[in-house]
């Protein structure tokens, strides 16, 4: 668990980051939106304390972070940045053992952490470990960044617009591949973003901050549904903010008992794309599936249409 | 020549030139010069004067051949090879003249190459720098082309294929002396660098991090760059004079207003600039994500600036330190006028004594030292530069 307590970043008199307090769950993603200038990454980066705070503090399970010197404290946190800063004259291999070494890990165990996370993020290790990053495409490059952050098993991960050089299709594939991490490791996850679906796509809890204050942290339906502030409003989109709140429930979540003869759709696909799926097949309902073939109840465009209604 | 080469339409513009220039320093220029001592003045002779007929066609046969080469034929290997066919075969010629006009025992005769060889030299050398250049070689194979030629350049030397020419007899008189202006002259270049090293990388660092000092810092020390080597000499005197007089320490050490001190300070203070700005420009070049990343995973100062950024500038500060050794040997030259010895004692003691022999027996070695410095320092600045991109 990680609480933010009044932090303030002030250069001069105009303040960047301007008193704001927050708790991230532990095991959660978090994700911080914003504008640019917004404050979202110095705010980020006050929790690793690549930026000293003005005023306030962060504790991370209840352990002020001041209390260590600052280099030792980021060996814990993981950290990945927009363009993912690796290092040009180090292997993929070294550049992953990057924070094993500086922790001192004997080399047996840091060969085998490598090999394990370049497997995990699908990486042949016999054709990447040797290979330098400039060898790799921006995908690839991303995933090492990401497995270089993870390699010392940190308990908490910061994300720096992690997926901001990517094209769309290869982003949303580091979406689903952050997801699955975050199930299997465990991490605590806080990530910063302007990109208002991939906040409500990964986060758990979404904090919206403008001009240095946080406006809103909470479910990303809370937000849809019922937003602090005509920025949190704005910023969440009103003209498709019913679709976008629909694609936050899983069919398997809002099946009702009943049997349909209408067209079968996956329980983990949202009721965004099954109320579309039904557009398309004019029918009035759908069964829904679970992943084994099993029927798990039935979705009627009624019942969806209430879904897409805040409260 | 040119004109029995059938298609001028592939005339190789290089080659032209090249086989223009060589053809008539042949005909028209003296191949050897013949002083029957060493301050009189010489006597020109051409080719078929000084060697035997056979040998005086086999070696115009291998010019022209070279020519040929120069003119007609694209395959770099090929023209390598007939350059380095015509330096050996002009240098055996040389060498042949030198045995040829000197009688057995005499000391007193000297046969010196003549303008017709060193034009035929220079064509040559350009033919095979330009066929180098054609066959793009990496940086270890250019340092092999080096060692390949400064091995057989040496073996002639200890074998003493050139004793009879007039530098080498220079050299006989100089052994001793030369042997240690050279480790002198080595010793105030290298030194120099080393110590420039130790003061410009800290400054470059320093100018990088503190912007405010950049333009100042580096503007001092480019003024600097600008005082003429001999006027600094002459501005370092006084206060080194005074420092030997004030510090008796300072004189057991060797330092006094003439001598190898001023010399080896002035390098030093010439050696600033391109060491410290290229650190600068080297840093400025390292990613700032790198740098970011590097701090965020947690490494100290000392390890973001040892392990990742002068990691990443050293191509570009290595260029900066080839600059200063380059530099540093040619000036070195210049430090002999106030007694700080080196390879430059032979150029003055020769313009002195008006005895070019002298002068070149200081001058070849400078040349080839920073010609040498060049290509291996070339070399390692590539191979660090691919390794790092």
């Amino acid at each position: 668990m990680i609480s933010l307590e009044n932090l303030t970043k002030q250069y001069g008199a105009t303040a960047v980051v301007d008193g704001v307090s927050m708790v991230i769950e532990r095991n959660s993603i978090t994700v911080i939106v914003g504008t640019s200038g917004s404050g979202k990454s110095t705010l980020l980066r006050m929790i690793n304390r690549l930026v000293e705070p003005t005023r306030g503090r962060v504790l991370i399970d209840g352990a002020d972070t001041t209390g260590e010197p600052a280099h030792l404290l980021r060996r814990r946190i993981g950290y990945v940045i927009q363009g993912y800063g690796l290092f040009p004259h180090r292997t993929v291999a070294e550049n992953i053992a990057t924070v094993p070494r500086l922790l001192g890990w004997d080399e047996a165990r840091i060969r085998i952490r490598v090999a394990g996370l370049l497997s995990v993020f699908q990486l042949d290790p016999g054709a990447y470990a040797h290979a330098f990053p400039h060898q790799l495409s921006g995908g690839q490059q991303q995933r090492v960044g990401v497995a270089r952050a993870l390699a010392a098993e940190p308990a908490v991960l910061l994300m720096d617009e992690p997926f901001g050089a990517l094209d769309p299709i290869i982003r949303a594939k580091a979406q689903d591949d952050l997801l699955d991490i975050q199930r299997r490791f465990g991490t605590t996850i806080l990530l910063v973003t302007h990109d208002m679906d991939e906040a409500f796509r990964l986060g758990d809890r979404v904090a919206v901050m403008s001009h240095g204050r946080l406006l809103q942290y909470d479910r990303p339906a809370v937000l849809l549904t019922r937003p602090a502030d005509p920025f949190v409003s704005r910023m969440t989109g009103i003209s498709d903010r019913a679709m976008r709140l629909l694609s936050l429930t899983t069919a398997g979540e809002a099946a009702l008992p009943g049997a349909s003869d209408g067209p079968a759709v996956a329980a983990s696909a949202s009721l965004r794309e099954v109320l579309s799926e039904l557009m398309w097949c004019g029918a009035e309902s759908a069964a829904v599936m679970d992943a084994d073939g099993t029927r798990r109840g039935r979705l009627t465009i009624a019942a969806i249409l209430a879904r897409g209604r805040p409260g | 020549m040119a004109l029995t080469v059938p298609r001028l339409r592939r005339l190789d513009p290089l080659g032209a030139l090249l086989a223009v220039a060589g053809a008539t320093a042949v005909m028209f220029l003296p191949f050897v010069i013949f002083k029957s001592n060493r301050v009189v003045p010489g006597d020109p002779r051409g080719l078929l004067e000084v060697l035997p007929a056979w040998a005086a066609f086999a070696c115009q046969a291998s010019l022209l051949l070279a020519a040929t080469a120069a003119l007609g034929v694209s395959n770099a290997r090929v023209r390598l090879g007939a350059a380095l066919l015509g330096v050996t075969v002009v240098a055996l010629a040389v060498a042949a003249a030198g045995d040829a006009l000197t009688p057995a025992g005499n000391k007193v005769v000297r046969v010196a190459p003549g303008a017709g060889v060193w034009v035929l030299l220079v064509c040559l050398g350009l033919l095979a720098t330009d066929a180098i250049t054609r066959m793009r070689p990496g940086p270890g194979r250019r340092v092999l082309f080096l060692a390949v030629f400064t091995a057989a350049a040496g073996l002639a030397l200890a074998h003493g294929t050139f004793d009879h020419l007039s530098v080498m007899r220079e050299y006989a008189v100089n052994a001793d002396r030369f042997a240690r202006e050279a480790r002198q002259h080595l010793w105030l270049a290298l030194g120099s660098l080393a110590a420039a090293v130790v003061v410009a990388l800290p400054i470059g660092i320093l100018c990088h991090r503190v912007p405010r000092l950049r333009a100042g810092v580096l503007g001092t020390l480019n003024v600097i760059q600008t005082i003429p080597s001999i006027a600094l000499f002459g501005i370092l005197m006084a206060p080194l004079g005074a420092l030997a007089g004030a510090v008796p320490l300072a004189a057991a050490l060797g330092i006094r207003g003439i001598g190898a001190a001023p010399a080896a300070v002035a390098l030093f203070l010439y050696s600033l600039l391109p060491i410290a700005a290229n650190t600068v420009a080297g840093l400025k070049r390292v990613p700032r994500a790198a740098v970011e990343a590097a701090r965020g995973m947690g490494m100290t100062n000392w390890q973001v600036l040892t392990g990742v950024e002068l990691l990443l500038a050293l191509p570009v500060i290595l260029t900066g330190i080839r600059i200063v050794l380059v530099q540093n040997i040619g000036m070195v030259t210049v430090a002999a006028l106030i007694g700080g010895g080196g390879l430059g004692t032979f150029v003055f003691q020769g313009i002195g004594q008006t005895a070019i022999d002298l002068v070149l027996l200081g001058a070849i070695p400078i040349v080839a030292l920073a010609f040498s410095a060049a290509v291996v320092l070339d070399a390692l600045v590539e191979v660090m530069d691919r390794a790092r991109q």
